[in-house]
Order: C-alpha cells, then sequence, then structure tokens
C-alpha cells in the first residue's frame, strides 16, 4: 500500500481548493449524504437543463478522500445528460469497488486519481459517498445517503 | 459457592516493559512493513499469552457445559467458571459472587439494568439522569425504556475541559430523578469522572447509581463496595481478555428483587407450565449456557493484570499520558480535545487541515493503529463542533518511543494533507 497511491496530487488539490464549493439557492435538486461513521457529510445541488446537468456544486465537510471526489464530480458531471451521469456513476462504482473492472481509466480524466481507492477498502465509502448523493438527488430521494 | 482465591502480589518498582511486551504475540508483529504501534486501546486492548492459553487450555482439556452435569469435566468446567466469578469478585471488592452478573459486555450490562431495573419501576414524569460524556450504550438504553415507560432522560452537562458540571449536576437531581447512570472514565477524551462525588450526592436524594466502568476496569483500581455504586459494568476485551464477556456488578439486595430479564436455562430452579420458579442469583439473570471460555478468559486477564499491579499499571500509563500531551501539544495546528487534569491514558484531538479519518489511513500506513471517529459519543462531538476526532489512547504495554512514532507519523500526515 502506497499512501501516495491514495493521496494523489489531484486529491490533495481537489481537497485543498474544492470545486463548485457552493450553495445552490435555485438548485432543481437536491440530496444530502452523510456517512455517520466517520461523520463525511455533503450536501450536492444540482440544476437541470431538461435533461443535461447545467450546473452542479456541493457543501460540507469530510476527509479529504470524500472532499476531494465530490469536487472530482462536480467538474466531471456538469454539461452531461442525466443517463451520461448515471452510466458514470455504474463505472465509478466498478472502479473504486472491484479490483479487475473492465474500466478504462485514463478516459476518465482527473477522475481516475480516484482509482488508488481501491486498495484502501475503508476508504472506498469516502470516495463513493458523492455518487450515491448524486444518483439520489437525480432520482429526488429524500432520505439522507449513506454508503456505510 | 466460591473458592477464595489470593491476590497476586505485584512486585515493587516500575513495569518492565519490554517483558511485558513479550506477553503479547500480537505486538511483535509488522504491519505495512513497519512495527505494530498498537494505540487503540480504549477500543480494546490486546491479550498476553495467559489469556489465550487459558482460553485455549479449557478448550482442550477443560470443556462441558456448567452447573449441569454430574461427570468429571462438568464439574472442572463449574469449578474454573465459578472461579473466574470469584476473582471478578475479588477484582471490584464486591461482597458476594451472588452480585456478579457474567454478560456479554458493558453495553448488555446497561440494558439488563435498564430493562429489569428501570423499566418496571418507571412510570410517566420519571426521570433517568445520564450524562452529556456518555457512550451511546450509555444512553440508548435508558432511551429505550424511556419510550416504554414514558420517563425521560435528563442530561448532566460538561464543560470545555471535558469535565461534568456538578453544580448542574445536583440541580437536575430531583424527586423523579430514580437512576443516576454515569461513566467513570470517558472513552471519548479519557476524562476520570470524580464519581464518589456524584455518588454521594445521588445516594443523598436516594437515587440509585449506575456506574459504566468499561473504560476504567483496565485502567484504576475499582472498589464497588467503597464507591457504594448499586450497579458497575465493565467489558472483558477492554482489560485484556476475550471479547463477548463481561460483567456487572449489582447489589444484592436491588438484584434480589430485579425481575429475570432473559428466560431460558439456568436461570431457573422449577418448570412447569403452569409456573417456572427461577434460580438464585447470579444464575437468575444468566439463562442459556454461558460464554465460559470467556469467563475463565478473563479471570486469567484479572490474574495478570494484578500479577502486574493495578497501581503500576495506572502509573505506567500516567507517564504515558503527560508524555504524549507533552508531544501532541508541540504539533503546531494539533488540538488537543479534552484537558481535564484528571485523566486516563486516552488522548483525542484534531490537526488543522487533515480530517481525522486521512490522519486514520496515514498513520495506519506508518504501522500506528489509532481510532478515528465518533467514538460511540455523538453528543461529545457536537460539543466541541467536530464531527470526529483522532484518539490515541494508551495501555501499560506502550511505551514512549511509541509515542514519538505518533509524533513522527502526524508531521506525514502534516506534509501529505495540511
Amino acid at each position: 500500500m502506497d499512501l501516495n497511491d491514495l493521496y494523489r496530487d489531484v486529491i490533495v488539490d481537489h481537497n485543498r481548493n474544492p470545486r463548485n464549493f457552493r450553495p445552490m439557492p435555485d438548485a432543481d435538486r437536491h440530496a444530502e449524504g452523510f456517512n455517520p461513521l466517520c461523520g463525511d457529510r455533503l450536501t450536492l445541488f444540482v440544476k437541470l437543463d431538461g435533461d443535461r446537468i447545467s450546473d452542479v456544486s456541493f457543501q460540507g465537510s469530510g476527509c479529504a478522500i470524500s472532499v476531494a471526489s465530490a469536487s472530482l464530480l462536480t467538474e466531471s458531471v456538469k454539461g452531461r445528460t442525466v443517463p451520461e451521469a448515471e452510466r458514470l456513476f455504474a463505472t465509478m462504482h466498478a472502479l473504486l469497488t472491484q479490483d479487475d473492472a473492465p474500466v478504462d481509466v485514463p478516459s476518465l480524466g482527473k477522475l481516475g486519481a480516484l482509482s488508488g481507492v481501491r486498495e484502501f477498502p475503508a476508504r472506498v465509502k469516502c470516495a463513493s459517498l458523492c455518487w450515491h448523493t448524486l444518483d439520489a438527488a437525480l432520482h429526488r430521494q429524500s432520505e439522507p445517503v449513506k454508503t456505510e | 459457592m466460591s473458592t477464595a482465591t489470593a491476590v497476586p502480589v505485584a512486585p515493587a518498582g516500575a513495569l518492565d516493559v519490554q517483558a511485558i511486551r513479550r506477553d503479547f504475540p500480537v505486538l511483535a508483529q509488522r504491519v505495512h512493513g513497519k512495527p505494530l504501534c498498537y494505540l487503540d486501546n480504549a477500543a480494546s486492548s490486546q491479550r498476553p499469552q495467559c489469556v489465550i492459553d487459558a482460553v485455549s487450555d479449557y478448550y482442550e482439556t477443560s470443556h462441558a457445559n456448567v452447573h449441569r452435569g454430574v461427570h468429571a469435566l462438568s464439574q472442572k468446567a463449574t469449578d474454573l467458571f465459578e472461579g473466574a466469578r470469584e476473582k471478578v469478585r475479588r477484582f471490584i471488592g464486591a461482597r458476594s459472587t451472588r452480585e456478579i452478573i457474567f454478560v456479554r459486555g458493558t453495553t448488555e450490562a446497561v440494558n439488563l439494568v435498564a430493562q429489569s431495573y428501570a423499566r418496571p419501576r418507571l412510570q410517566g414524569g420519571d426521570e433517568i439522569l445520564v450524562s452529556r460524556l456518555e457512550h451511546h450504550a450509555n444512553i440508548v438504553p435508558w432511551q429505550m425504556v424511556c419510550q416504554q415507560t414514558g420517563a425521560s432522560l435528563k442530561v448532566v452537562p460538561m464543560t470545555r475541559s471535558g469535565e461534568l458540571d456538578f453544580d448542574a449536576f445536583r440541580s437536575l437531581l430531583t424527586d423523579r430523578t430514580r437512576l443516576l447512570a454515569l461513566t467513570h472514565v470517558s472513552n471519548a477524551l479519557g476524562t476520570i469522572v470524580p464519581v464518589e462525588r456524584f455518588i454521594a450526592e445521588a445516594k443523598r436524594r436516594g437515587v440509585p447509581v449506575l456506574l459504566d466502568g468499561a473504560q476504567a476496569a483496565p485502567h484504576l483500581r475499582v472498589d464497588v463496595r467503597a464507591l457504594d455504586c448499586d450497579f458497575y459494568g465493565f467489558s472483558g476485551h477492554k482489560m485484556c481478555g476475550p471479547t463477548g464477556i463481561g460483567v456487572l456488578y449489582g447489589r444484592e439486595s436491588l438484584l434480589a428483587a430485579m425481575p429475570p430479564w432473559q428466560g431460558g436455562g439456568d436461570m431457573i430452579l422449577e418448570v412447569t407450565f403452569e409456573r417456572t420458579t427461577y434460580n438464585d442469583l447470579p444464575y437468575k439473570f444468566e439463562a442459556g449456557t454461558p460464554h465460559i471460555a470467556g469467563a475463565i478468559g478473563l479471570g486469567a486477564a484479572i490474574d495478570y493484570l494484578e500479577t502486574l499491579g493495578l497501581d503500576r499499571i495506572a502509573a505506567a500509563e500516567h507517564d504515558l499520558l503527560e508524555y504524549a500531551t507533552a508531544r501532541l501539544a508541540g504539533i503546531p495546528g494539533l488540538e488537543i480535545v479534552g484537558t481535564a487534569p484528571h485523566k486516563a491514558a486516552v488522548v483525542s484531538f484534531t490537526l488543522r487541515g487533515v480530517h481525522p479519518h486521512d490522519i486514520g489511513t496515514i498513520l495506519d500506513t506508518e504501522g500506528v493503529a489509532i481510532r478515528t471517529g465518533h467514538h460511540c459519543a455523538m453528543p461529545v462531538m457536537d460539543f466541541y463542533g467536530v464531527p470526529a476526532t483522532a484518539r490515541a489512547s494508551f495501555a501499560f504495554y506502550n511505551t514512549r518511543d511509541e509515542v514519538d512514532r505518533l509524533v513522527s507519523a502526524l508531521h506525514v500526515a502534516q506534509e501529505m494533507l495540511g
């Protein structure tokens, strides 16, 4: 296990300076994610233009992995359609949880930086929290999401 | 019922930590290529070889069900099991083994008292008093019994240093207070609560007291008669014993008046379909085949701790606490959470710019095992306005070198993420 594989430069950067870290008063959808064991807590906001995610932002607090993952999520789903975002969720889930996932990591761009999380099973839920929360927001789920 | 056993005599002088470490096989391993530095003792301690041997010897040579058979093995198992009960009685200074109930752990001890002692007595408007420092296990069972009876839960507030507000406690004691359930040592912060004062005041008002001793029993000398508490619960696995075994001490007069809380074998004298006659104490509260090996292992753990000497253990751990507190306080951006003047060897802290969960992962790769999170004490975390802390908790087998490794690993975490 190499720490530098978990805390890659992209992760450290997005933890220190999370992108799209702001409330969105006019959001069409929002959902809350909470991991009670570690205390990670985030709210994800989505603005839709028809089927397209025209804006996405988040707020909350958590570990470096959860904050960076949420930050990277916002960058990567903005502008995508809802079905595209859902496919990306499935891809990220596979990347985070399956050793031999058929994922083309380079095609993921910065999101590929999260591939090191798989080697740290206790941290997978940190990285996946925001994705489950996005899924809940897109499906108008009202209960807060937990990945523990 | 019990045979008296002599208290092992602790040799004079300080503990030989290096020799002690050789008693704990688990400590010799490497984790991620680094020697294991186990600083998560408040969550669960490790076991010395003598405890492991006591459990395996029992299974290899002496196992049968207890209190049942006339055959030799059953008698041997019963003698070992009841011998362990006597060791527990002596360890906490109880009057009689009738006051020593084997349970799964502190959690079950609290639940037993909540359901068997409190529930039949409580009515709407009655109050149960707990403190802000409690572990969830000394909150939730009382919430449950309050929901069942219409009683309400009152909470003794804490101060910034992590102590309990005694004056507020006094004002919370009312004519409707039916029980005070209090931690002896805070698991999240390490605060040693001056329970004697609280008990004396509660007694003055005729309020019985339960103490959660999960964090106290391994680290300080507990004497339930001197404390004058009514119930005292603790867990084997936090004091070098097996998991799944713990103890509820109860004042005999209270236990005798309480109904059983689970029905089954061993807790009965006679069963017909018309009526059942319950067994005497302590068996009335031990339905089903007990964790015999666990009790025997706990007895061996008590022997081990007494051979080292509880006072010397407390002194060694206090030295580690003072050293760790000084070293950690020297790290820029590190804030110790919980600064009571009397603490067990627990240091909870936050590090600026580094989330506790990340601290835990980074320290783990350095071989340093600590706990991160809310420590099953979310009201304490809420009090300090943090979602989580990192917590290093020491046992007598830890060393100053390990404190230094903790500090070095924290520098790594700061460099990486701070």
